[in-house]
């Protein structure tokens, strides 16, 4: 344990068997590296340029926040849940919610579900768009960047409006959400995603039939179908190794049984079918805003909370809730000794789980792929050390 | 471990079907007799439901019966208890004989004036059965090792090193049981109970000499403060 102290940069290991004559060396990548989209250190073992080995050190950004959610009475934990991935705040209240009103037996009302739907679906879009900007600017590619935060900006922007906040949104409350929509944002929504496939047209023209992006992706980091159960892997990575799952309609919640939309996947489980399967996740999630907003138009009255109890205390008992979040399965554990504070609440991440595969995928590739690898799990750092 | 009744004070979750205490109490009605006509002592939210006819718990029984110790189910999750030591075939047999192939998540819970202290629970899911899902919980005392599923799903291995990270549950056999959100020398596991909230006073910054980097003083040093 001791050899993995942080600060040594580069070290050349005594151990080991030599491969092809020459020694294996162990490399530090990260923490504080551009590509690891935060702080996670990778201790590599390489023979050459090729990886050996990789291990993940994780928790740099652990700041307990399991333990913290024991301190808070139910409503003020849903704060907390932004900061664990950040840049999707909306699913995270909405795993949380939905676990407390599971427990409290609460049957939202319909326009509620609208618009959490809404709110959920904004946030994929620009949860991928941002995805696909890094994991593009990671190779090299820096056009997207600009072109895909144009639309990040307008939904963030929709986001302050809504509820007053961009990136920790805290926009939906234990029974429903907390406002009703501001006058006139039902049409924003509708003007903005309705040109929205022309700017997805854009993207794919940039990467799609790109032959750098291609020599760079296709054939990297292969978790199959197999594989990615194993491992408990979900979201973007499971469905583009060719299994047809969603959270969404496997276990559904809300009103998306109502809503018409397909469930994208692609068969080679490499890294650009992975950016595939978001590519078409962005243009699903355009269809079930549109379908949101139209229901929303014709339905504007309406309730946008269920009767919760004034004092939440869920009988005791323990329950579990998911949501298909943009990363994969986020789940949240709710533990409840009948007291107005959770005794226990377990985040299930889906960026902790799906980096657990990343050396299975980034084994016998050169160190320059690692960082398309790393890219293509989509993870997000505060959700991984929570 | 053999004896698996949880009695003592906080109720584990779904413990036979009863709610908590405050439902309205018989002594009380002779003062305010009038106004509550001995209403039926409405549960306040759902309520656990035995749950051993369960088709995939029934043939759980028959395969492995001194595996269930009861089964519960609760907002339409089943529950099956199941002792420590036969958590690897209980979850071999779901994983092989019914298909429970994907391990959702797995945690633990911290009962402190509990015997046993912790509980660890699994959550599986079927992908072929139409996405069925089934959670196992089993009871581990304070120092006892709990055996480790890493060897049935992969996954298993950093949600086991998590528990044991911040429960200080050790589980036996697991390939590289090491922390994992804290640093290796950290002293503690936060999420226990007697853990407290402010954290601790790991004293590496301070006693740079006496203790190593990343360390800190052990839970019996005079110098360990709680910090607020």
């Amino acid at each position: 344990m001791s050899d993995e102290r942080p600060g040594t940069v580069a070290q050349v290991s005594e151990a080991g068997p030599p491969m092809l004559g020459l020694r294996e060396m162990e490399l530090n990548f990260g923490p504080q590296h551009p590509s690891t989209h935060g702080v996670l250190r990778l201790v590599l073992k390489v023979d050459g340029e090729r990886i050996v080995s990789a291990r993940p050190d994780i928790g740099y950004l652990h700041r307990g926040t399991e333990k913290l959610f024991e301190t808070e009475t139910y409503p003020m934990v849903v704060p907390h849940t932004d900061r664990l991935d950040y840049v999707a705040a909306a699913t995270n209240n909405h795993a949380y919610c939905l676990a407390v009103e599971k427990i409290l037996g609460l049957e939202l009302p319909k326009k509620a579900q609208y618009i959490r739907v809404l709110l959920d679906e904004l946030q994929r879009i620009s949860s991928h768009v941002l995805w696909l900007a890094t994991a593009a600017i990671d190779l090299g590619a820096i056009t997207p960047f600009f072109y895909t935060f144009r639309d990040r900006e307008v939904i963030l922007d929709l986001f302050e409006d809504y509820c007053g906040a961009r990136l920790t949104l805290n926009c939906m409350k234990i029974g429903g959400v907390p406002d009703d929509l501001p006058p006139g944002w039902v049409e924003r929504v509708r003007a903005f995603a309705e040109p929205l496939v022309a700017r997805f047209d854009e993207y794919e023209d940039l990467l799609t039939e790109n032959r750098i992006w291609k020599q760079r992706t296709i054939g990297i980091g292969i978790l199959t179908a197999e594989q990615c159960i194993e491992w408990g892997v979900t979201g973007p990575p499971l469905r583009g190794a060719g299994v047809k799952w969603d959270i969404r309609r496997a276990i559904p919640y809300e009103c998306y049984p109502e809503l018409d939309f397909e469930i994208p996947t692609y068969p080679n489980a490499d890294t650009y079918d992975r950016y595939l399967v978001r590519m078409a996740e962005l243009r699903q999630s355009r269809r079930i805003v549109l379908q949101c907003c139209d229901w929303l138009l014709k339905n504007p009255d309406g309730e946008i909370r269920a009767k919760a109890p004034r004092v939440i205390k869920p009988v005791a008992g323990d329950v579990y809730a998911a949501v298909e979040a943009p990363k994969g399965e986020l789940g949240f554990y709710l533990v409840s000794n009948g007291g107005n504070k959770p005794y226990r609440l377990r985040v299930r991440p889906p960026s902790f789980i799906n980096l657990q595969a990343l050396p299975e995928m980034a084994k016998g590739h050169l160190v320059s792929d690692l960082v398309a690898i790393i890219g293509t799990i989509d993870i997000v750092l505060g959700e991984v050390d929570r | 471990m053999a004896d698996e009744n949880p009695a003592p004070p906080p109720a584990p979750p779904g413990d036979g079907g009863k709610p908590p205490a405050p439902a309205p109490a018989p002594p009380k009605p002779a003062a305010p007799a009038a106004a509550k006509p001995a209403a039926p002592p409405k549960p306040k939210g759902p309520v656990a439901t035995d749950a051993s006819a369960h088709p995939v718990v029934a043939r759980l029984k028959e395969a492995l019966p001194d595996a269930v110790l009861s089964a519960k189910e609760f907002v339409g999750q089943v529950t099956v208890e199941v002792p420590a030591a036969r958590i690897v075939d209980v979850c071999r047999h779901l994983k092989e004989r019914e298909a429970f192939t994907y391990l959702v998540d797995l945690t633990a819970v911290d009962w402190k004036e509990r015997q046993p202290r912790f509980d660890v629970v699994y959550w599986l899911h079927s992908f072929e059965k139409n996405n069925e899902r089934i959670r196992l919980r089993t009871g581990v005392a304070d120092a006892e090792a709990c055996p480790s599923v890493s060897g049935v799903w992969l996954a298993a291995n950093w949600m086991e090193r998590e528990v044991f990270d911040l429960f200080g549950i050790v589980f036996s056999g697991h390939p590289d049981l090491r922390r994992i959100l804290t640093w290796a020398g950290f002293q503690g596991h936060p999420l226990r109970k007697d853990f407290p909230v402010e954290g601790i006073d790991t004293g590496a910054a301070i006693y740079p000499d006496r203790y190593p980097d990343g360390g800190g003083p052990s839970p019996d040093d005079s110098n360990r403060k709680v910090v607020s």
